[in-house]
């Protein structure tokens, strides 16, 4: 009777935990969808004869030529690493990735630079050919299919990582089966390769989608009217917090579609991958001229995803180091760790808890709200950081109602002006990366593994000790760095929530390219740029581990 | 139909077959058997075109398809293939499975032909299922579908039933020959297990480290053996050493044999030969004694593994009727009954 009792009030404190800790994230997003429910009719009058449109269309086509652009670049890298040999083909694995480490709006400023009139390309064109202003067509960066470009070169390693794990794992039997049947090899290609692969792609080709959904920090400073840039000039601009919001749900409302198509390939994947312990396809050995242009054509994307623009930074910091290297960018520095650091630790934290919430009590209600807080990762940073302002906002208001009605005092922005509501964010946004970390490390702890260190004597505090720490340390350090880095990139929710006077490096990156001031933002540019290869450097050194497959043949 | 002609397969500088030789006619149904490693996964995959040839040829159809410098792509040798793991095509359901070999014919005529597969293999009405919602035997019996769907002139069974259950292999392999010779199927299979390649073959070749060393019916694979590993392979059985006596009769502690005067063994020679379960015989009359070890019940039969009391204590396995229930140390008398002796030269040659 005793023990039912420790059992269900037990049980409890896991449920009330966890479900307080998913109402918090979740409730930003949800108060964006209640905004829904006050209409602001004058103000959409408004929006619909103006610029409505224009975001809309402005956000689908640059979802959508992201979308493209990036399955053309990573399955075509992805089938070449997979199933090519050549020279150069291993440091190009993860030269590959490098871009992932580059953010959008850093490169988007980047190639203004090195392309705008006054730049160096443009400048050497018309000194070689002795050209004036007007005697020739350049293409302006500043446009659409300049932001597709920009967002899809560092966007593609999403497709490109799926692919490639797609490609490598059909199992060789597969190709002999259709030629065997009679099928030749590039019929196989249409036939089954690309369709069972199709998933893989769909599925990264969702998520770089919703990165391009989401992205700020480049439509902005292209000046494109998208649905980000709507939020903030309907907010900041007409001042309209709800209407802002109801912007946000719109867009959420497309990501939702997205998430659905992600859904789906991902369900598809699990029923085309049983875990075939075949083998796997010998990569074929180039000669000729294929070994020369297939390794060319593989450095493309990430000279230009990457090598270029660092350079070009390296260029600039090199002339702006000197004056800009002083307390200012210490205090910089500063402020984007231990903001990064704070954010890590809590959202790894809730991870934590929820994936053991998970873990202890199976049961469907606990499950749902986890995988719902989980979905945090395609809301656009905006969209949450809208729906915390507001909602925080508004409980500031009453706790200073409450507290200068009983005791005279003013606390002031305890929430929606402190690091707090930045924190919150993050958390919301970033605890899938978190979560996924946490789940994959705690899914090699196997229940088994419990029940073993229990029947030879050990409490549960020390099978924590002895048995699950060891085990998910690795999980829980990678989870901490990529959390880390992902806050250390976000800018736009960094933008609206900031407390006042505080900045980070992504922040002053993006200030000072706005103010046209490049050279400056180098400095702090290159500083992201080097933390985010961090990650990249994990992800290789994960993908990496040898894969257990012999090549013997009975 | 199918002939291979001194052929040999190399990975790298590692040589898998040497100098396999054999033929197979239209219509029967041959099985390569061997321990995992003995190179007849190569041989098939040779066959199929997936491996090319360091020396040999290949025929099919008195065609040359492989040789050391000539080679007929896979694709266009009309020779299908049941893959281990069945490699069916997970995005494609059964009947496109099925009718993924069936170019250039129409659509009706496609239709048709998976159904008339379906149901030779007894799974009709499964044709929009995907392989994910099947059992490993309905993948296999798609597998097998699928191979014959276009009439091949060969069909090539890797390891047909290694990955279903016990029971369900025997059913299979008696149902597969039943299929393969309804459809006249000329085909080729690859196993390690005996009873699969007894159940389904015509003709069957014990493979060792590269080498085929017998090529033969199951009847004389048993009986007639070339050599003490094909001997040991096949069937259960025991080596007995003896030495030959001057009336060139076999002298060993169970008795004395004659052996045939065409073997060519010379008095003194130390040769051992096979005893079988089969060949002793429980007879409670008789006055050669052996203590039982071990015994397993196997229904009708009881398995004994039996210590001789003579010839060094050698163990024999003596196949009884089960209502000869003895104990454990306890002496029981035996009798031998060769219908043959099978004679090696004691050499130590264990290949």
């Amino acid at each position: 009777m005793k023990s039912s009792n420790w059992f269900s009030s037990w049980f409890n404190a896991w449920y009330i935990g966890i479900s307080l800790g998913c109402f918090i994230l979740a409730a930003p997003i949800g108060l964006v969808f209640v905004s829904v429910f006050f209409p602001q009719a004058q103000i959409w009058q408004h929006l619909y004869s103006t610029v409505l449109t224009d975001y809309i269309v402005n956000s689908l086509a640059l979802a959508f030529g992201v979308g493209a652009l990036v399955i053309l670049i990573g399955t075509a890298l992805a089938w070449c690493i997979a199933r090519y040999e050549f020279i150069g083909r291993r440091p190009l694995q993860w030269l590959i990735l490098l871009p992932m480490a580059m953010p959008a709006y850093i490169i988007a400023y980047t190639y203004t630079g090195l392309l705008d009139f006054a730049g160096p390309v443009q400048t050497l064109l018309r000194e070689t050919f002795e050209w004036q202003y007007g005697d020739y067509y350049f293409p302006n960066i500043r446009s659409l299919s300049g932001a597709i470009i920009m967002l899809s070169l560092v966007l593609y390693p999403y497709v490109y990582m799926l692919a490639k794990t797609a490609f490598s794992e059909q199992p060789a039997s597969l190709e002999e089966a259709s030629r065997s049947l009679g099928v030749s090899s590039s019929q196989h290609l249409f036939k089954v390769v690309l369709p069972l692969a199709r998933p893989a792609i769909l599925m990264g080709a969702a998520l770089a989608m919703m990165e391009a959904f989401a992205d700020y920090g480049t439509v902005q400073y292209f000046g494109l009217s998208t649905f980000t840039t709507g939020i903030f000039r309907t907010w900041f601009g007409l001042g309209n917090g709800i209407a802002a919001a109801q912007l946000a749900a719109m867009l959420t409302g497309f990501v939702v579609l997205l998430l659905i198509i992600e859904y789906l390939s991902r369900r598809k994947i699990r029923y085309y991958f049983q875990g075939q312990k075949a083998q796997q396809v010998k990569r074929q050995k180039l000669t000729g001229s294929k070994a020369f242009w297939v390794p060319f054509v593989c450095v493309i994307p990430v000279f230009f995803g990457f090598i270029l623009p660092v350079l070009q930074l390296f260029s600039w910091a090199s002339k702006t180091y000197a004056k800009q290297l002083n307390s200012d960018f210490g205090l910089l520095l500063w402020n984007s760790f231990y903001l990064a650091a704070l954010a890590a630790i809590t959202a790894v934290t809730l991870a934590l808890l929820f994936a053991y919430g998970k873990r202890l009590n199976p049961i469907k209600p606990i499950r749902l709200l986890v995988s719902i807080v989980s979905l945090g990762y395609a809301v656009p940073g905006t969209v949450i950081a809208i729906g915390a302002m507001i909602s925080l906002s508004w409980i500031d208001i009453k706790i200073n109602m409450f507290t200068e009605a009983w005791f005279d005092v003013s606390v002031g922005l305890v929430l929606s002006g402190s690091l707090f509501a930045l924190i919150l964010v993050y958390s919301s946004r970033f605890l899938a990366v978190a979560m996924h970390n946490i789940d994959t490390g705690l899914a090699r702890v196997k229940p088994s593994m419990d029940d073993a260190a229990r029947s030879l004597g050990h409490k549960p505090l020390q099978i924590l000790r002895t048995v699950h720490v060891p085990l998910m340390k690795t999980s829980v350090l990678s989870a901490l760095l990529l959390v880390f880095v992902d806050v250390l990139k976000e800018l736009p929710a960094t933008l609206i929530l900031r407390p006042f006077n505080f900045n980070t490096l992504a922040v002053k990156a993006f200030e000072l390219a706005s103010d046209e001031r490049l050279m400056d933002a180098a400095l702090p540019a290159l500083a992201i740029v080097s933390v985010g290869i961090l990650p990249v450097i994990l992800l290789t050194m994960l993908m990496d581990k040898p894969s257990k497959h012999s090549s013997q043949v009975n | 139909m199918l002939s291979l002609n001194n052929v040999s397969v190399a990975y790298q500088k590692t040589k898998a077959v040497e100098d396999v030789t054999f033929k197979l006619e239209v219509g029967q149904i041959g099985c390569l058997l061997g321990p995992s490693g003995c190179g007849k996964t190569s041989v098939l995959r040779a066959v199929a075109g997936f491996e090319t040839l360091s020396q040999g040829q290949i025929f099919l159809r008195d065609k040359l398809v492989s040789a050391k410098n000539s080679h007929l792509e896979p694709e266009k040798r009309r020779v299908a293939v049941v893959f281990q793991d069945y490699a069916l095509f997970p995005h494609l359901t059964v009947a496109q499975n099925i009718a993924f070999g069936l170019q250039g014919s129409s659509k009706i005529q496609k239709c048709e032909r998976v159904t008339e597969l379906l149901t030779l293999v007894g799974l009709p009405g499964y044709d929009s299922r995907y392989p994910h919602a099947l059992s490993g035997g309905q993948q296999q019996r798609v597998a097998l579908a699928r191979a014959m769907a276009a009439k091949p002139d060969l069909l090539l069974l890797d390891e047909p039933f290694s990955s279903l259950d016990s029971e369900l292999r025997d059913e299979l392999a008696k149902e597969l020959r039943v299929i393969l010779k309804h459809e006249k199927t000329t085909a080729l299979m690859v196993t390690h297990d005996q009873n699969e390649a007894f159940a389904m073959a015509d003709v069957i070749g014990v493979m060792n480290q590269g080498r085929l060393l017998q090529w033969t019916d199951a009847y004389t694979l048993y009986h007639r053996p070339a050599n003490r590993f094909v001997a040991k392979f096949v069937g259960d059985g025991v080596f007995l050493s003896a030495t030959v006596d001057k009336d060139k009769k076999l002298n060993s502690g169970l008795g004395v044999f004659p052996v045939n005067s065409a073997s060519g063994f010379k008095l003194g020679d130390k040769v051992v030969f096979l005893v079988r379960p089969d060949d002793i015989i429980h007879d409670d009359e008789s006055e050669t004694l052996a203590k039982v070890v071990d015994k397993s019940f196997q229904g009708s039969h009881i398995l004994y593994q039996l210590e001789v009391q003579y010839v060094g204590r050698a163990r024999v396995l003596c196949l009884a009727l089960s209502h000869h229930d003895h104990q454990l140390n306890e002496l029981i008398g035996i009798r031998l009954d060769f219908e043959h002796l099978i004679v090696f030269a004691d050499n130590g040659d264990d290949l």
